[in-house]
């Protein structure tokens, strides 16, 4: 298990240099300008000046090498700095936004926490909700529960977050004004006060997203539930006189866990991902928005540094849903 | 629960309305503005957007600022130098401003002549790419003459001095702050870019770049009794429906900027009773710009859309004439801005002393103009379309990808298909469009299109720089690697000598005259430029705000510091 771990763990580094190189590339090629949001007023020649202040003046190899060192090389130091006090990094140039010339990681990170709280949140809340809506819709094909629970994860797969997101403003902050429809990101909890108004502000975004995570992976539980429930095992195990909730519990639920698992842990690089609609919808402002903006904004080392990281937590999350097939089925073995 | 708060609130509210009249610094708590461009930096020296400029505004301040009319109001200054009053020499080559006495920046230090002259230097650094360059034009030498009293020298005569250290666009930075951050240093010095020490009423508190800034009363502000507000919370981003939403219908914020959005929309918002929009016009004018040079994909890359071929059609000022008859402006406004919008005939709709006030193109007149292009010898084909002489008036008309555009797009097809003109219609994204890739076919700089639409307008209220973009040669072309400011590829001897009069004369009626001959030449004399809609600017605040004046000329957060709860 440790070796097949190293060895894809190695693999991993020139498959990620690759993305890297497909990822520059891609924005390389693709048409834009960092200078088109600034206003027409400012004249041609000053636009081309600062163009050249972005150290767009320089060929794409020479700032797809230095983004590479940036990234690999002095942003690690910067982490090791600010978490040991070192000073390895001190003047080194870092990855700086075209946006906002301030480094890119320092935004990443002020950004994570309203991400994780509010899309982790709601995934683990669609977890919750989606595995035994799952199973008892299995367990109890096409009666009323099961018909309900497809006609609902129908809607939560086919209405788009800003659609929702806004019908539910428009429902509980405009008409019934329960909930702030603007994400508060400075908010603190510091008390039990401060958690109910978090508590208030997550609500919609969470709803809105658990929807749509529910209805993805209750799906997948059923389907899988329903494969399993049929084979010549549970027939065996209910022969034995096993209780009914021991036979599906036990025996159907953990063999049929095995697709799930892949699905939910390759899910979780999502969380880190933001949800841009969502984000947008309740002006959370985490991860999901921040590429947007620099999307729109033409803010490339943002892009390709935001890009990256889904990419290497994409990379890492498929190794770890490969290492989960080995301790829920115990005929998978690695070595 | 949020009702009975709302109400207790209200009620104390008018409890405190006496002490309000007087009110001291920070008695009225917190004020919400939402911008739904978020601000990404609060140097406006190292970003254009209009974003950017307006937040620091609340922080960094200049020497004088436009008024709502396009007045000069001084600001760090004591007054407005003049030729009157002896700021501007008479040769106009220099203007001396002298700052207040006794200005100090919210860290407590004094605020001097020095700091002004650091501006200059950080503005005008070669390698700094500085947003703001354009408003140092022509400056030869920024001089501390004592420690309050700063002599801008230019290489020529400047009959409008008022480029540097004036409006929201280049605000006064402290030297101090900003001493290590000079041209290629500029981007390093993060903390100084998000928390500028200023000399405004508000500073800094938290700055989280795309998201939110928190600011807090200046106590060394230099009107003891401003602002009335202890805090401010200037949340961005989502889109201009939510921040519109968060004022007029939840009433969540108090002030929300630049509510682009349909006219009904917007009514139907403002019926919630929270707060109102308001509006207010500057420049930005709406306008259809004809190409003088062909288009055709069938030249080759060195004379495509240059002075080399001149349109095979648009080059008949008969044609270029019908077009604009042939569009009814009232409805376009209706359609698109209503109370944002008015139909305009001019380039420069505003201030009121340089607009022509041109309304001749304000009534549609199809019968006109099909009678005139018959006139011409263009005549009607068995396909509804006109021709002479083998060359069919078939147009590509490109915009950006906008709603609104779009369906102007679509109402301007169908009125010149009753005058015998084909249209093709195209849209590109904004980010496309307007960036200047000289490698893309598909900017407005590059024009491979007959006709275009977009906005713009002019920084501060001098429309020099602004019509003399028209001069012949300054069009993009491929030796300029496409950059230039004359889109139509306008070329008239004329105009070029009305420019370089107007860049001599100071005397301001004349100016005035001058500018309004200008207009005329670029849209009523030669159809070159067909103006749509002058449009202003919307913009929400909560019932419960007072104070806002919105200013098109300036920062619209010019005046915060008068801003109150009522």
């Amino acid at each position: 298990m440790l070796n097949y771990t190293i060895r894809r763990l190695v693999l991993a580094v020139p498959t990620l240099l690759f993305i890297s190189l497909v990822i520059f590339m891609l924005l390389e090629l693709a048409p834009g300008d960092p200078m088109a949001q600034v206003p027409l007023t400012v004249p041609p020649e000053v636009k081309e000046k600062m163009r050249e202040a972005l150290g767009l003046g320089q060929p794409a190899h020479i700032r797809f090498f230095k983004w590479i060192y940036q990234f690999f090389v002095i942003e690690p130091q910067v982490l090791c700095d600010a978490l040991f006090g070192t000073h390895f990094a001190e003047g080194e140039l870092r990855v700086i936004s075209w946006q906002t010339r301030s480094p890119v990681m320092d935004i990443v990170v002020q950004r994570l926490p309203q991400t994780l709280w509010v899309v982790g949140v709601a995934y683990l809340v669609a977890v919750l909700i989606a595995l035994p809506i799952g199973v008892y819709s299995a367990y109890r094909q096409y009666s009323f529960f099961d018909q309900a629970g497809t006609f609902i994860t129908m809607i939560g797969f086919s209405v788009p977050p800003f659609f929702s997101g806004v019908l539910v403003i428009v429902i509980f902050s405009v008409q019934l004004g329960w909930f702030p429809s603007i994400y508060d990101t400075t908010h603190k909890v510091t008390d039990w006060e401060s958690f109910m108004v978090q508590l208030k502000q997550m609500v919609m975004p969470v709803m809105v997203l658990a929807l749509q995570i529910t209805s993805q992976i209750s799906r997948f539980m059923r389907a899988s539930m329903l494969d399993n429930l049929n084979q010549d095992y549970v027939r065996t195990a209910r022969a034995k006189g096993l209780t009914e909730r021991v036979v599906v519990l036990v025996h159907v639920l953990r063999n049929s866990m095995i697709p799930v698992v892949t699905v939910i842990a390759l899910g979780i690089p999502q969380i880190f991902g933001g949800a841009i609609i969502t984000e947008q919808v309740f002006k959370v402002n985490g991860i999901g928005q921040l590429l947007i903006t620099a999307i729109q904004a033409n803010d490339l080392p943002m892009v390709q540094t935001l890009t990256f990281i889904f990419a290497v937590l994409i990379v890492l999350f498929n190794l770890i849903a490969d290492l989960l097939y080995g301790f829920l089925d115990p005929r998978i073995r690695y070595d | 629960m949020k009702f009975n708060l709302a109400m207790i609130a209200a009620t104390a509210a008018t409890a405190l309305m006496p002490l309000a009249a007087s009110a001291e610094r920070g008695s009225d708590g917190e004020v919400k503005i939402i911008y739904w461009q978020a601000p990404s930096i609060l140097n406006p020296y190292l970003s254009g957007g209009t974003k950017d400029i307006e937040s620091s505004s609340l922080v960094i301040e200049p020497l004088g600022r436009y008024d709502p009319d396009g007045g000069l109001v001084p600001y760090l200054a004591q007054e407005i130098p003049t030729i009157e009053n002896g700021g501007v020499s008479a040769d106009q080559t220099s203007i001396t401003w002298k700052l207040k006495s006794g200005l100090k920046w919210s860290d407590g230090t004094p605020v001097t002549s020095a700091d002004v002259v650091f501006t200059a230097e950080y503005c005008m650094h070669p390698e700094g790419g500085c947003a703001q360059l354009s408003k140092f034009n022509g400056v030869s030498s920024v001089d501390a003459v004592d420690d309050l009293t700063v002599k801008v020298t230019f290489t020529e005569p400047k009959p409008n001095p008022y480029g540097p250290f004036m409006g929201g666009q280049s605000p006064i930075i402290q030297a101090a702050q900003f001493a290590n951050c000079l041209g290629a240093k500029a981007p390093e010095c993060t903390d100084a870019n998000f928390g500028p020490i200023g000399t405004g009423p508000f500073v800094v508190t938290d700055f989280r770049p795309n998201d939110v800034i928190q600011l807090v009363a200046n106590n060394n502000y230099r009107d003891p009794n401003k602002p009335a507000f202890a805090s401010v919370t200037f949340k961005g981003g989502g889109d201009a429906a939510a921040s519109g939403r968060a004022v007029l219908e939840t009433g969540e914020f108090d002030y929300a900027w630049n509510l682009q959005l349909a006219p009904d929309v917007l009514a139907q918002m403002a019926s919630g009773g929270k707060g109102q929009a308001i509006s207010a016009f500057g420049s930005l004018v709406e306008r259809l710009e004809m190409n003088l040079t062909d288009p055709s994909p069938s030249l080759d890359a060195d004379t495509r859309a240059t002075r080399k071929a001149p349109h095979p059609f648009l080059s008949d000022i008969n044609v270029r004439k019908a077009l604009s008859m042939a569009i009814d402006r009232e409805l376009l406004v209706e359609v698109g801005y209503g109370q944002a919008g008015r139909p305009t005939c001019d380039l420069v709709p505003g201030p009121k002393v340089y607009a022509s006030g041109n309304t001749d193109c304000l009534t549609q007149d199809i019968a006109g103009a099909n009678a005139m292009l018959d006139a011409a010898g263009w005549a009607m084909g068995s396909d509804g379309v006109r021709a002479k002489d083998g060359v069919r008036l078939s147009i590509l008309y490109q915009t950006s990808t906008n709603a609104v555009r779009q369906d102007f797009q679509a109402l301007i097809k169908q009125w010149w298909s009753e005058i015998g003109v084909e249209t093709e219609l195209r849209n590109l994204d904004a980010s496309v469009f307007f960036g200047g890739d000289p490698g893309s076919p598909d900017t407005f700089q590059k024009f491979y299109a007959d006709v275009e639409m977009y906005a713009n307008n002019f920084d501060g209220t001098d429309p020099q720089a602004y019509l003399s973009a028209y001069r012949c040669g300054g069009e993009p072309k491929p030796e300029s690697q496409w950059q230039g400011e004359n889109i139509n590829r306008f070329c008239d001897p004329a105009y070029d000598a009305l420019i370089d009069e107007l860049s001599r004369t100071s005397d301001l009626e004349k100016r005035y005259a001058l500018a309004k001959k200008m207009n005329d030449m670029l849209t009523n004399q030669s159809f070159t430029i067909v103006p749509l809609v002058d449009r202003g600017r919307v913009s929400a605040h909560s019932n419960s705000l007072g104070g806002v004046v919105l200013n098109t000329w300036d920062s619209e957060l010019w005046n915060i510091a008068d801003w109150h709860r009522k």
